[in-house]
């Protein structure tokens, strides 16, 4: 019976096991293991109770104080020195400290920590991102990173899948943010749960690599356990550039069984938001204009994240900003998610297009994604976010609203100060 | 623990981890504390009300998003015994068997439970019976690999095991 690309992966990771059929047990081999300043902490007192005397290869762990950073707090503060005291007690090869640190699910790929072939598991739901590259990643909480720091392996249930035949191509202002905004719209949060979504077809190839790391970090937004691309020649261009790790492309069997196959052609595809309080209530900015002819008015603006933070993002939201000011009373936070995309940014007048507008420009955290810090809203507050959920409470008062959208989105909302398509300005 | 028993707070679909315990509140570690401050974005009388051995039943996709493991540790913390939903997302699924909050996912039950009922849940057998309304369901019992790492009492324990 043939086996999807996920499968593949994972059946070349168990030992003594050419095949593994959805629903199997396995124990699978890690290439790396990820955690963070909020989950790397518990589980760094979790494999302290296990019997080992450290970790089973500290070149295949990495370690990101990227949350609650620079340090929001002194409890923070404790939590970045108890990651930080381990990595050097067990001389972690991949700690990053701030100055060099970024958002984990963008300075990974950058790094050439991830590559195509690679199982890793973070304790951060995110960590599926690296399926864009052709890897299997997926997120696990921290007792399970306790685990396989100790002992390099961690348990699966081997997924199902969905398949995703993407053809076509985007057209201007509509990104990566917008197809899996639609696709979690028609799926639902729970569509793809504990199961894989497996993105194919022609219209890959018209996908940047920012885009296809976007569409993977949301996979987990509809429940899925990854999501993952085919190894084109642009996601290997993207590895060559940025690893020197071997790598090995894995293909999905011609006769794989999917669940279900979706056909979305790009082309047909519109800015999209996602309104409050789950990722699933999308709706295209056409939608929006009809149900809300004096707009949705907002108080701030988020651009950044592991989802919308990268150097396309960056650059989407500047076209849009150039010359132009935020509205009068509208916050809006830049925050470019490593400090390479921040170098780019500045090098390429970047920057300097954000504060000319009146936004502020941070240094990469994911502070107020989650509501730690950096932008945290007031009861009644409404922010548009390039971020990832819009859970209530998720950045703030529970009585806040957060609305997902692309960078050119928030872009264009920054300036109008009501949900705007960049093609009305 | 072989069964659990208790009245039911009952919640909807998709409940996410930022409203079982948000995000501001992640620089916190010691279970007790987090406990103290479970699902106060949806429900802040939660905690006053909760009782050692109390149950939470709810619908589909209970646990979505975040992987902390924060969620799972705060309502155990809480004294909660057992959740029951029609589906659970899949980090939450691995942390509550990973650090032992006993999780059962049963449709039948999650629909045919209401708030305050009081229900008796059976490990072994996986049945859940609603004592208030004297009915009974059939919920999934975990698979053998799973019940391992459960009667070792955890993930760390079953490294240990492992290991030796």
């Amino acid at each position: 019976m043939g086996m999807t690309m996920t499968q593949k992966i994972l059946a070349a990771h168990v030992d003594g096991v050419s095949e593994v059929k959805a629903g199997q047990l396995i124990e699978a081999r890690l290439d790396l293991v990820l955690g963070n300043d909020i989950t790397a902490p518990v589980a760094i007192k979790e494999m302290e109770k296990m019997n080992v005397t450290g970790v089973f290869d500290k070149d295949k762990i990495a370690l990101v104080p990227d949350h609650f950073t620079p340090n929001k707090d002194i409890k923070s503060a404790e939590n970045c020195k108890i990651m930080r005291d381990f990595a050097h007690r067990n001389e972690i090869t991949n700690y990053f400290e701030i100055g060099e640190m970024g958002i984990e699910h963008a300075l990974l790929p950058e790094r050439g920590l991830t590559v195509a072939g690679d199982v890793i598991i973070g304790a951060d739901s995110h960590t599926c991102t690296y399926g864009a590259l052709g890897a299997f990643s997926t997120g696990v909480g921290s007792t399970d990173m306790a685990a396989g720091m100790a002992i390099g392996k961690a348990w699966f249930k081997v997924p199902a899948a969905l398949r995703f035949n993407l053809t076509g191509q985007l057209n201007k202002w509509v990104s990566g943010k917008d197809v899996i905004l639609h696709i979690i719209g028609m799926i639902g949060v729970d569509g793809a749960l504990y199961k894989s979504m497996e993105f194919v077809g022609d219209g890959i190839a018209n996908l940047t690599m920012d885009d296809r790391f976007t569409i993977a970090n949301m996979a987990i937004e509809a429940g899925a356990k990854n999501g993952i691309f085919p190894v084109d020649e642009l996601a290997l261009s993207y590895i060559k550039a940025h690893s020197d790790k071997p790598y090995t492309i894995y293909e999905a069997d011609a006769d794989a069984i999917y669940d279900e196959e979706y056909i979305i052609d790009l082309g047909t595809i519109r800015p999209t938001v996602s309104f409050p309080h789950l990722p699933e209530n999308a709706k295209t900015i056409d939608e929006i204009i009809n149900e809300f002819p004096d707009g949705v008015k907002i108080d701030q603006v988020v651009i950044g994240s592991c989802t919308n933070g990268r150097i396309d993002d960056m650059r989407a939201a500047a076209e849009i900003m150039k010359g132009r000011k935020v509205a009068k009373g509208m916050r809006c936070i830049v925050i470019p998610a490593t400090q390479k995309i921040y170098l780019e940014a500045i090098e390429e007048g970047l920057l300097k297009i954000f504060v000319e507008a009146g936004a502020v420009v941070s240094t990469p955290t994911c502070g107020p994604c989650l509501g730690g810090f950096m932008g945290v809203l007031a009861a009644g507050e409404r922010c548009v976010s390039t971020t990832n959920r819009n859970f209530i409470g998720r950045m703030g008062h529970v009585d806040s609203e957060i609305y997902l959208a692309s960078p050119a989105v928030a872009a264009a909302s920054s300036i109008t100060g009501v949900i705007s398509s960049p093609e009305e300005l | 623990m072989k069964t659990a028993k208790g009245n039911v707070f009952k919640y909807g679909a998709n409940v996410d981890t930022d409203v079982i315990i948000p995000a501001r509140l992640l620089n916190i570690t010691d279970p007790a504390e987090l406990g103290s401050h479970c699902m106060e974005d949806i429900d802040p009388d939660f905690v006053n009300k909760v009782q050692s051995g109390d149950i939470i039943v709810a619908t589909k996709n209970f646990g979505c998003g975040s992987s902390r493991e924060h969620a799972p540790i705060a309502i155990k913390a809480a004294g909660v015994s057992v959740v029951i939903a029609e589906t659970f997302a899949r980090i939450f699924y691995r942390n509550a068997i990973n650090i032992g909050l006993p999780i059962i996912e049963c449709p039948d039950a999650a629909n045919g439970i209401e708030a305050g009922d009081l229900v008796e849940v059976d490990f072994n057998t996986g049945i859940i019976k609603n004592l208030t309304k004297g009915l009974s369901f059939q919920g999934q019992a975990f698979p053998p690999f799973m019940q391992r790492i459960i009667n070792a009492g955890g993930l760390v324990n079953y490294v240990n095991e492992s290991i030796i």
